[in-house]
């Protein structure tokens, strides 16, 4: 039959999925699995410490079942944005865990590893030459951010993916991709039409998201055609239908009509969504537009500096009803303190020190439409991020004894405002990070930030 | 007049990248979207006063095979900076949830 079959076993490696969805899909006879391994959603951290944010045991489970059967049936195995970010640290631990597991369980394979780490000396080179563009909205973007930058990832297309099942690899691990590109490469290599491609793999990259109710994390299957496509949930207690499949170009996109990928843009504003069961539908009608020049997206992040935080709670309804009158002057307390601790003009701008206050408006900050603080308790999380780790300790332990004993007008003595449910009262975060790149790259083809290696396992 | 917690089957934000914040409004009836979309309740000038965005870079979307209206911004705060309080941008929809939407 011409069409490919593709299992997405879960949208997230390490986020799990169940081991029957994985069996009864199986039945279907994927011609190959993917998985997609990356998010940004967890912040900067991931990319800056090169971590991924679950734990080895919960990836090493998710990896094991997928290679297995692929293995077992000898159909290619993809992931990309590996261990979250995708940067060189990232892909190492996560290829270090797929070789425990061919050792552990006996499997040999030809396995692709492709790196999407930049070099800078590279990025510095395509800036200098034009080749680097704004989306919107970026920061601004120079030689001295890359140089400042602690990580800078490419976001790969199809192509590096293909070029490696091309040289024969079995296993794919790849660094950051674009997250579809992991399941159009196959369906893109034997010639299938883009528009269909690319809509099939924005829908199985997430994995069971496009069902109709999601209780957990778990797969989806895609039968892909020439003109259209099929998606059904390998869970049984799962259902699409053309709603929750149609809803489903909403979910963490900017535009739900158009999808930006390296190569062109996907268009799904004809697109037409049936039932072909009471739990599988046909999208047809897709458009591709190609672009006319290649593009790839960055994610890089650059160090904050180093953060210490504490939690307290606040009780007293007469410092709850002047809250704001005593968290300025908390401020300003702690300002006084770090200027007698490290000088004038550190004070003036060397070091942040945030008060979020959860029960007024901790979650929207500033943005938040309501004013009136109606809770009986208080929480705060308080953040000292200064240059170095002992610094925003320093600053931490001085600002939690004032703001414990910092006087309200109301009562006469002394008095401790903050309740700690913690001993110490404060943590040390480690370095902090943020992003600072919004740009794509014009490439003069699509492999060359990503090199790859050939591994026999 | 009904509230649009009452109307809409899921409203959500989130992230869509770093530096953008998408809300979705979903509707299990099309009369129900239809209702919503039509009423105009949801445009740009909401999300700018909410927000803080500029008019203009408030994007707006409706889709009928979706029964869906969206509405993309710049993130008003680049998630992960310091003084972000929401890194999958999921908790800001808070203040939508009981817009009024005329019968």
């Amino acid at each position: 039959m011409d069409e490919v079959r593709v299992l997405s076993v879960s949208g997230m490696l390490g986020s799990g999925y169940l081991e029957s969805s994985l069996k009864k899909a199986m039945t279907w006879n994927p011609d190959f699995i993917g998985c997609d391994a990356g998010s940004t959603d967890g912040g900067a951290a991931s990319l800056g410490e090169g971590k991924c944010s679950f734990s080895k045991a919960a990836v090493k489970r998710d990896l094991r079942l997928a290679l297995m059967a692929a293995r077992n049936n000898r159909i290619p195995f993809l992931t990309g944005s590996a261990g979250m970010a995708g940067a060189d640290p990232n892909l190492a631990w996560t290829v270090d865990i797929v070789k425990e597991i061919a050792r552990e369980d006996n499997l040999h394979f030809k396995m692709a590893v492709i790196h999407a780490e930049q070099d800078k000396a590279y990025l510095k080179r395509k800036l200098r030459e034009g080749k680097i563009r704004p989306l919107k909205p970026a920061p601004p973007y120079n030689e001295e951010v890359i140089d400042r930058s602690e990580h800078i990832v490419g976001m790969m297309g199809a192509e590096p993916f293909i070029r490696a099942l091309e040289q024969g690899a079995e296993v794919v691990i790849a660094g950051r991709s674009s997250d579809t590109s992991i399941f159009s490469a196959i369906p893109m290599q034997r010639g299938f039409p883009p528009a269909q491609v690319w809509h099939a793999a924005k829908i199985l990259e997430c994995g069971a998201a496009c069902v109709a109710q999601r209780s957990r994390a778990d797969g989806m299957f895609a039968w892909i055609n020439r003109g259209y496509f099929v998606v059904e949930p390998p869970n049984p207690d799962y259902i699409c239908t053309p709603l929750s499949v149609a809803s489903h170009t909403f979910y963490e996109t900017g535009s739900p009509v158009h999808l930006y990928e390296p190569s062109g843009m996907v268009d799904t504003s004809q697109a037409r969504y049936e039932a072909l069961s009471d739990r599988s539908v046909k999208v047809s009608e897709t458009r591709f537009v190609p672009t006319k020049t290649y593009t790839i997206k960055l994610e890089g992040v650059e160090k904050a500096g180093y953060q210490t935080v504490a939690f307290a709670g606040v009780r007293d309804p007469l410092l709850i009803g002047q809250i704001d009158d005593w968290l300025a002057r908390f401020q300003d307390r702690v300002r006084q303190r770090v200027a007698e601790m490290y000088g004038e003009e550190f004070a003036r701008g060397g070091y942040v020190f945030n008060i979020r206050v959860y029960g007024k408006n901790g979650v929207m900050g500033k943005m938040e439409p309501v004013n009136k603080v109606v809770a009986h308790e208080l929480g705060l999380v308080m953040e000292a991020t200064a240059p170095t780790q002992e610094m925003a300790a320093a600053i931490m332990s001085s600002a939690c004894h004032m703001g414990l004993h910092l006087a309200i007008p109301q009562w006469k003595g002394l008095i401790s405002n903050l309740a700690f449910p913690h001993s110490p009262h404060q943590m040390n975060r480690g370095p902090v990070f943020r992003f600072n790149v919004n740009h794509v790259v014009e490439p003069a083809d699509p492999y060359e930030m990503f090199p790859m290696e050939m591994i026999n396992v | 007049m009904a509230k649009l917690k009452d109307i809409a089957q899921l409203i959500r934000s989130k992230n869509a990248g770093p530096f953008s914040l998408t809300f979705d409004f979903m509707f299990d009836r099309a009369e129900d979207y239809r209702r919503v979309r039509d009423s105009g309740v949801i445009n740009r000038e909401l999300f700018s006063r909410l927000y803080g965005t500029a008019v203009e870079d408030v994007e707006i979307y409706s889709v009928d095979a979706a029964q869906g209206i969206k509405a993309t911004i710049p993130r008003p705060i680049t998630q992960g900076d310091l003084d972000d309080g929401d890194s999958f941008g999921g908790q800001l929809f808070g203040p939508l949830v009981d817009l009024e939407i005329p019968d």
